[in-house]
């Protein structure tokens, strides 16, 4: 089994949106000014863990159709390890 | 600027996953091809991004924002007239012929389709031209990190001198990139764009949405700024009707073609990406997947700097403070860009007019600082120490298989076995970014890092474009006619930039540097554009002339390698869809409708 890049974007992306919407509820309202009074800490902390989930769903159900055109698969025996070499167009 | 825990944590999860992927990676690189060419193996919305991301460096996320600033919406024209046409133009086009040759680098086409000599020549300025490059992406991140005072506090704590931030921001940045490229090879660069892509676009799409929330939306900047900034067509009709200073012919024909298509058909830092498909259509489809998010790019990284530009002046930001210790009159910018200071005295640079300078490049992290609070700010400085890194990494990989490939194969040791090239891989990578390094310290001796590139741009790779062109449509095109060309090419470039300067600049850097003045150019673009003009006309002429001198390759020779003896690749069996032609139709679709609406 290899790795589909979808997997760390989800895990980046669920990982940092958890901080920053963890934070964004935690601190106070007065760091908002400069954001136009908007808690951007939480608003877009859900946004990219809403974004990490997605991303999560979609690797996990190509991973389950074992997904041909995964990034993962593995390649044919005889064609792994061959190393491509130029035509002979000299 | 002051850190807190949740930003450091922030950037620490993201470095950590970097690394992570590197080494995820580590044991799937068996041979040369899984680390030069990512094993062919990766699909092509995967390459499209990491397409995407490569060129996503320095100067696209600060050197865009600056000239947003600076030129307005016409900034755009590095998009809509000039990226995506070239990448439709490659992805329909050429890339049947680069991936169907199988040739492992755009040195390694040359080779097959014209001679040793001409691939050499291509290899050669190619490798300097990455090292060179990937340098000036660490020395504005390095300058960015002293500029923005990140490491100040932890420096402060360690109680380690703060002259050593810049050299330690250079050392950080080159271990990173060294590691995860080491541990990986092309894949791990390849998912690192990916990564850093969407990284980038959630570092900025706030920005974007909380300024514009600003100023009123686009309404609101058209109200606050001249017309100039907001048309991107409107006043092309002459040099002096509008803010970049050139006429619609030199915007058309050098960026638009001869500069764009040069950098995305020829320049292997993007090529690579596409070669790394896992199969033809694939490697079609990947700059064409590419163009989509790039035509929105401009709403990303341009629109930063014309709400920077376009809010109310105020007293300078804390850094420009810090660095210059003066009072707040006496830094006063526009809007939130200040003043460039000069290093030496702490002053502000004045024109000609006694006007201080901008510092255009401080836009998009004046935008950071203004508008993130901590936390948000820390995504914001990952999202762009990550955009150096991509830029960095596409260099390096780019690097060390041309090195590997085209220069130590070709001409240093030749038929070695597969596990000695591999290994030669990972020590051109160390060496490719040693370079940088050295690079990065001479490049701490220029101003405007766009104007710089666009320089070598013109020298070396608007040339090229003809050659490829000839290459790949006129089976008669031969080697010594490319490579006479070339240098025909490279070398009017030269003599036109030795002898002709943009209006208000002194001879030297800028041009003239060959004693007389022929002409006088009313912008530095102009006169880059029509460097880039010039030197892709001589070498096409050139290349035609000594090919029609010269003896021709055997056609059967060139199956594979040029339009009319190579077989169309088919899409008929795609869903309409997934064909490139689609694909590629309703990606200039859009591209004309937004041209339209920025007229």
């Amino acid at each position: 089994m290899g790795l589909d890049v979808r997997l760390p974007i989800a895990a980046l992306f669920i990982v940092l949106g958890l901080v920053l919407a963890t934070f964004g509820v935690t601190s106070e309202q007065a760091i908002y000014a400069r954001s136009l009074g908007i808690n951007i800490n939480l608003a877009w902390g859900l946004v990219m863990l809403a974004f990490g989930l997605i991303m999560l769903f979609l690797g996990r159900r190509a991973l389950a159709d074992g997904d041909p055109r995964s990034p993962t698969r593995d390649r044919l025996p005889e064609e792994k390890g061959k190393t491509l070499r130029p035509g002979k167009g000299m | 600027m002051t850190l807190t825990f949740v930003d450091w944590i922030v950037m620490l999860v993201y470095f950590g996953f970097v690394l992570g992927i590197g080494l995820l990676l580590k044991r799937r690189v068996n041979t040369s091809a899984d680390f030069f060419l990512a094993g062919r193996a990766i699909p092509a919305w995967v390459c499209g991004l990491a397409f995407l991301s490569a060129n996503l460096g320095a100067q696209e996320v600060i050197g865009m924002a600056a000239s947003g600033a600076k030129y307005g919406i016409a900034t755009s024209h590095f998009y809509w007239i000039g990226a995506i046409p070239a990448m439709v133009f490659v992805g329909l086009f050429m890339m049947p012929f680069y991936y169907g040759s199988r040739a492992r680098s755009v040195p390694e086409y040359l080779r097959l389709r014209f001679d040793e000599k001409t691939r050499g020549l291509n290899a050669i300025s190619f490798a300097t031209m990455t090292v060179f490059s990937s340098g000036i992406s660490m020395y504005a991140m390095a300058r960015l990190i002293q500029t923005l005072h990140i490491f100040d506090a932890p420096f402060e704590r360690l109680s380690l001198a703060p002259e050593w931030i810049f050299h330690v921001s250079i050392v950080f940045s080159a271990v990173i990139v060294l590691g995860y490229i080491l541990l990986g090879g092309l894949s791990s660069a390849i998912y690192n764009e990916v990564l850093q892509f969407f990284l980038i676009v959630a570092g900025f799409l706030p920005l974007v949405w909380l300024g514009l929330k600003n100023v009123g939306g686009w309404h609101g900047i058209t109200q606050q700024l001249p017309g100039g900034y907001t048309h991107s067509w409107s006043g092309m009709g002459s040099a002096f009707t509008n803010r970049l200073g050139v006429e619609w012919f030199g915007l058309v024909m050098g960026l638009g073609f001869v500069l764009s298509f040069g950098y995305w058909c020829t320049d292997f830092l993007v090529v690579q990406r596409a070669m790394a498909a896992d199969s033809m259509t694939a490697a079609r489809r990947t700059p064409l997947i590419a163009a989509i998010p790039k035509m929105f790019f401009p709403f990303l990284v341009v629109f930063p700097g014309l709400i920077a530009i376009a809010l109310p002046t105020q007293a300078p930001p804390s850094t420009a403070m810090r660095i210059s210790g003066l009072r707040p009159a006496a830094v006063v910018g526009e809007g939130l860009i200040p003043p460039k200071i000069d290093g030496r005295t702490g002053l502000p640079i004045l024109d000609n007019n006694g006007k201080p300078i901008l510092d255009y490049d401080l836009a998009v992290p004046n935008m950071l600082l203004h508008y993130f609070p901590t936390g948000m700010l820390g995504l914001g400085l990952t999202a762009l120490l990550a955009s150096f890194m991509s830029g960095m990494a596409g260099n390096v990989t780019a690097f060390n298989t041309v090195w590997t490939y085209d220069i130590y194969q070709s001409y240093i040791k030749p038929n070695a076995n597969d596990a000695h090239y591999l290994a030669m891989g990972r020590w051109a990578t160390f060496f490719g970014i040693a370079l940088s390094v050295a690079a990065a310290y001479a490049a701490a001796h220029f101003n405007n890092i766009m104007d710089m590139l666009q320089l070598v741009f013109a020298f070396v790779n608007a040339p090229l474009f003809a050659t490829f062109l000839l290459g790949m449509f006129w089976k008669r095109a031969s080697g010594h006619g490319a490579f006479v060309g070339l240098l025909a090419g490279t070398g009017s470039a030269a003599l036109h930039h030795g002898l002709t300067l943009p209006t208000g600049a002194t001879p030297g850097i800028k041009g003239a540097w060959l004693g007389s003045v022929l002409h006088l150019y009313p912008s530095e673009m102009a006169q880059n554009f029509w460097t880039a003009i010039w030197a892709w006309s001589i070498c096409f002429v050139v290349t035609i002339v000594i090919s029609l001198l010269t003896r021709p390759r055997e056609e059967k020779e060139l199956v594979g390698l040029v339009y009319s003896l190579t077989e169309r690749p088919s899409d008929e069996h795609l869903p309409w869809h997934k064909r490139p032609v689609a694909l590629a139709v309703a990606v200039l679709v859009l591209a004309v409708m937004l041209n339209l609406l920025f007229w």
